[in-house]
């Protein structure tokens, strides 16, 4: 076995012409290499910049670069704001538990999601959705002004025209083309046209969405 | 009406919600632009929102009750009272704590608005206020809201009306009037609520409500409201080719409104549920089922294609599902006990039914005892029976048996249902077909929520002489008891006469003495008189003395009393006085008593004397 072991330490102890001939066999194609790998390089650079000309004169895929910049310009939002959205976050937070707090107490949200249904029949559910669903109602109803999006009635044909609100309409399905886009209205949409949410007193601890009740 | 005001400010100080409107007095000529303003209020510990009806109610919470800060207004860090949406949420927990219907107390006789009596079961240790108090925590914070949302136009510097009840003495009127003096508003006037709500609706009509009244038109304002049901007539006369408003008679207090309309549903709900169950239902779910009829009748009032609602009651407990309790409410049972039971269909000679009071009489308001509305129109309009008689050209027919209205105006919440105000019209008009008169028509349009204080602050623009004025002035005439000179019968209480003191109708701004009428008061002594008014002799003048009247001619009102001060005057003096009796330009009456010897000496005579009995 000892044939096929290889030493890395053995060093040549001697230098006779065979060992030059071989050092400058491999000087020779590593350079070879170096040339052939620096011209394939070039040559893929001038291909990339070559590249786009042809494409521009189609006007197909026009569009699709568009969505990409989109994209792009979507990206470039979440990054942008730093500082300051840390008081936004601190007023949404409260926000919300105050939304979840006046479910709670006209409509008995928590207490209903919170429950387990698997026990019970569907006429005992129904029975505490009507709480759920009075009370939901009127809580909506007391602090939000809802419109639909769209006057349309759902299931009509609908165009958009060019520079129509994308946040307000979302294109789904086929999107190609141009705008106007005319396509069928899935769902009008709803947007709050007023919001009367209830002002909080200093201290007021909006933790507690609903806090336990201790007859006496 | 106070100068340089920018806003004339209408405040409808109801007996269940308080609502306050206003125009803009330095906008175009005829442009009337009602506003209501949005009361911000607290909704619960910590919550403030902004709501258009501020209801009146207040809490008296317990110190440990509410944490520290948790009761701030935007223009108050603690308010001395709780008031509002967050009183009556607080209130249906802890009833023993809440103050309600603080304004009917104030038209109570026999109670003396200024103790310290609401709630009225409250056990010892819970503070109380007066009703008096009450009524001026809700003026107090309206006049705060106003200020918080127009700083530079503060309110005490507007000219503001406050509505009350046609049916309120002259008693509770100085009191409204005087609460409004202790929050600064002291230039306050007062209107009653069914002229309210026909200035609202001829402000609605923007000039057109001439086409829709005509000369000889009595218009019968029905005003059914939270907690009390207010009726009054209203002709149409002509004055040098004008159309012209009078207002002729006003009904009773009578304690009777959509409160009691709910409580009714929701006691018959409970005895259906009780019977089904076999278990009773507790206050709390009584509270739950109130609320749940009272929107339950309304979908079924609006929605004449529902044939029942079905009602629940939620568990106390966070375990909703299991603990749900569930029944409905029908078409028929909502008909049989609103429409058949509040408006019954009666005759034209039918009275409300008047049960001997229990000899224990609690300390409680004096809610009528019938609830058939019907009936008390009935009585009011046959007791009105010659309200018009002094305008020649719309003289009732001979055999009318009742006045007969040719218009009806509606106001009150209770009213926007389709299936009430249809049934109250076909009854009138029943009676009116049964005397060959012709029908009544509704005079439609009304904002029945919100008329009163519309119309109010309508009001205030019409006091600067821009559009019709409703003419008015007392509803009834009032007497003072004196004692004939008779000789005295052993056993038998002396004899009274009454004298009248103010004839019907006098107007606001006029004075009428009483000369030939002297009396001796002791200087230094409370003198008391006997008070009477009478809501259908409109033929007496001052100093009539009558010695007998009619079963229900007069009605006592508490006494008046006059004290006179020693200023400088040995006490036990007699000084010989004579009365007067002026209504002021604010719509209050004011009783004098002035000195027939030293240069017209005057003495107010008070109202506020109702802790008569104990």
């Amino acid at each position: 076995m000892n044939t096929y072991t290889i030493d890395l330490n053995l060093q040549p102890t001697t230098f006779d012409l065979w060992h030059v001939c071989l050092a400058g066999t491999v000087a020779v194609l590593a350079l070879i290499l170096i040339v052939v790998l620096i011209s394939v390089l070039l040559g893929l650079r001038r291909c990339k910049k070559a590249a786009p000309a042809p494409v521009v004169p189609t006007p197909m895929l026009q569009p699709e670069i568009k969505i990409v910049e989109k994209i792009v310009e979507v990206e470039k939002i979440v990054q942008a704001p730093a500082p300051e959205p840390v008081i936004l976050k601190e007023a949404t937070q409260d926000a919300a538990l105050q939304l979840l707090s006046l479910l709670q107490k006209e409509a008995r949200f928590i207490d209903f999601i919170k429950e387990d249904v698997s026990a019970f029949s569907d006429t005992e559910i129904g029975a505490a959705a009507r709480v759920v669903h009075q009370g939901c109602t009127k809580a909506l109803n007391e602090h939000f002004t809802l419109a639909p999006v769209s006057q349309d009635l759902e299931g009509s044909r609908v165009t958009l025209n060019k520079g129509f609100d994308a946040a307000a309409f979302r294109l789904t399905g086929n999107i190609v083309g141009e705008a106007p886009f005319s396509g069928t209205l899935v769902h009008k949409g709803w947007q709050v046209t007023d919001l009367r949410l209830p002002k909080l007193t200093e201290g007021h601890n909006a933790k507690i969405v609903a806090a336990a009740e201790v007859e006496l | 009406m106070s100068e340089g005001a920018r806003y004339s400010v209408g405040i409808d100080l109801g007996t269940t919600h308080c609502v306050m409107s206003y125009v803009d007095l330095h906008a175009d000529d005829d442009q009337v632009i009602l506003t209501v303003l949005s009361i911000p209020q607290l909704t619960g510990p910590g919550m403030i929102e902004d709501k258009a009806q501020l209801p009146s109610f207040t809490y008296l919470p317990h110190h440990a009750e509410i944490a520290e800060g948790a009761t701030a207004l935007p223009w108050s860090a603690k308010p001395e009272h709780l008031v509002g949406e967050i009183a009556r949420n607080l209130g249906s927990k802890t009833p023993i704590r809440l103050v309600a219907s603080a304004k009917s107390w104030l038209c109570h006789a026999g109670v003396d608005c200024k103790q310290a009596i609401l709630p009225a079961d409250a056990p010892e240790d819970v503070e109380r206020i007066s009703p008096f108090s009450a009524s001026k925590a809700y003026l107090q914070h309206l006049r705060d809201a106003w200020n918080h949302h127009f700083p530079e136009n503060r309110l005490e510097n507007q000219d503001v009306t406050i509505t009350v009840p046609a049916s309120f003495d002259p008693a509770a009127r100085e009191l409204s009037v005087e609460a409004a003096r202790s929050v600064g508003l002291g230039q306050s006037v007062l209107l009653e609520e069914p002229q309210a709500a026909l200035y609202s609706w001829i402000e609605k009509s923007e000039g057109d409500w001439r086409n829709h009244v005509q000369i000889g038109d009595v218009i019968l304002v029905i005003d059914i409201g939270g907690g009390t049901t207010d009726l009054s007539l209203i002709a149409v006369t002509e004055q040098e080719g004008n159309l012209q408003l009078t207002r002729v008679a006003v009904g009773d207090h009578i304690l009777l409104g959509g409160d009691n309309m709910d409580l009714a549903l929701a006691y018959t709900v409970k005895a259906k549920m009780e019977q089904e169950s076999g278990k009773r239902l507790e206050s709390w779910q009584l509270q739950a089922l109130t609320h749940g009829c009272r929107e339950a009748k309304e979908k079924l009032f609006n929605q004449p294609e529902l044939g029942s609602m079905p009602l629940v009651v939620a568990s106390r407990g966070s375990a909703l599902i299991g603990g749900t309790l569930r029944t409905e409410l029908t078409r028929d049972e909502l008909s049989r006990v609103l429409v058949d039971g509040f408006l019954p269909q009666v005759q034209a000679s039918d009275r409300p039914v008047v049960k001997p009071r229990t000899g224990l009489r609690s300390a409680g308001l004096p809610y009528a005892q019938d609830a058939g509305i019907t009936r008390h129109l009935a009585a009011f309009l046959a007791k009105q029976k010659d309200a018009t008689s002094e305008f020649s050209h719309m003289a009732n027919a001979e055999n009318a048996s009742f006045l007969h209205p040719t218009a009806v105006l509606f106001n009150g919440g209770v009213l926007k249902a389709g299936v009430l105000s249809e049934r109250l019209m076909a009854i009138l008009n029943s009676w009116l077909q049964a005397e060959q008169a012709p029908e009544a028509r509704l005079l439609h349009g009304a904002d029945l929520d919100l008329a009163v204080a519309r119309g109010a602050a309508y009001y205030g623009y019409v006091r600067k002489g821009k559009g019709v004025r409703i003419k008015g002035g007392t509803a009834a005439s009032y007497y003072v008891g004196v004692e004939s000179a008779m000789p005295a019968v052993p056993g038998l209480a002396p004899e009274i006469e009454a004298l009248c003191i103010a004839p019907f109708g006098m107007e606001e701004g006029s004075e009428q003495e009483l000369p030939n009428d002297e009396f001796g008061l002791i200087i230094g002594e409370q003198v008391r008189f006997r008070f009477f008014a009478s809501k259908t002799r409109r033929e007496d003048k001052v100093g009539t003395r009558l010695e007998s009247w009619g079963f229900d001619e007069l009605e006592e009102l508490d006494e008046i009393e006059i004290s006179l001060p020693e200023e400088g005057k040995a006490p036990g003096e007699i000084v010989p006085v004579h009365l007067s009796a002026a209504v002021t330009e604010v719509g209050t009456l004011e009783l004098r008593a002035i000195s027939n010897r030293d240069d017209d000496k005057r003495w107010k005579i008070e109202f506020d004397v109702r802790a008569g009995e104990d």
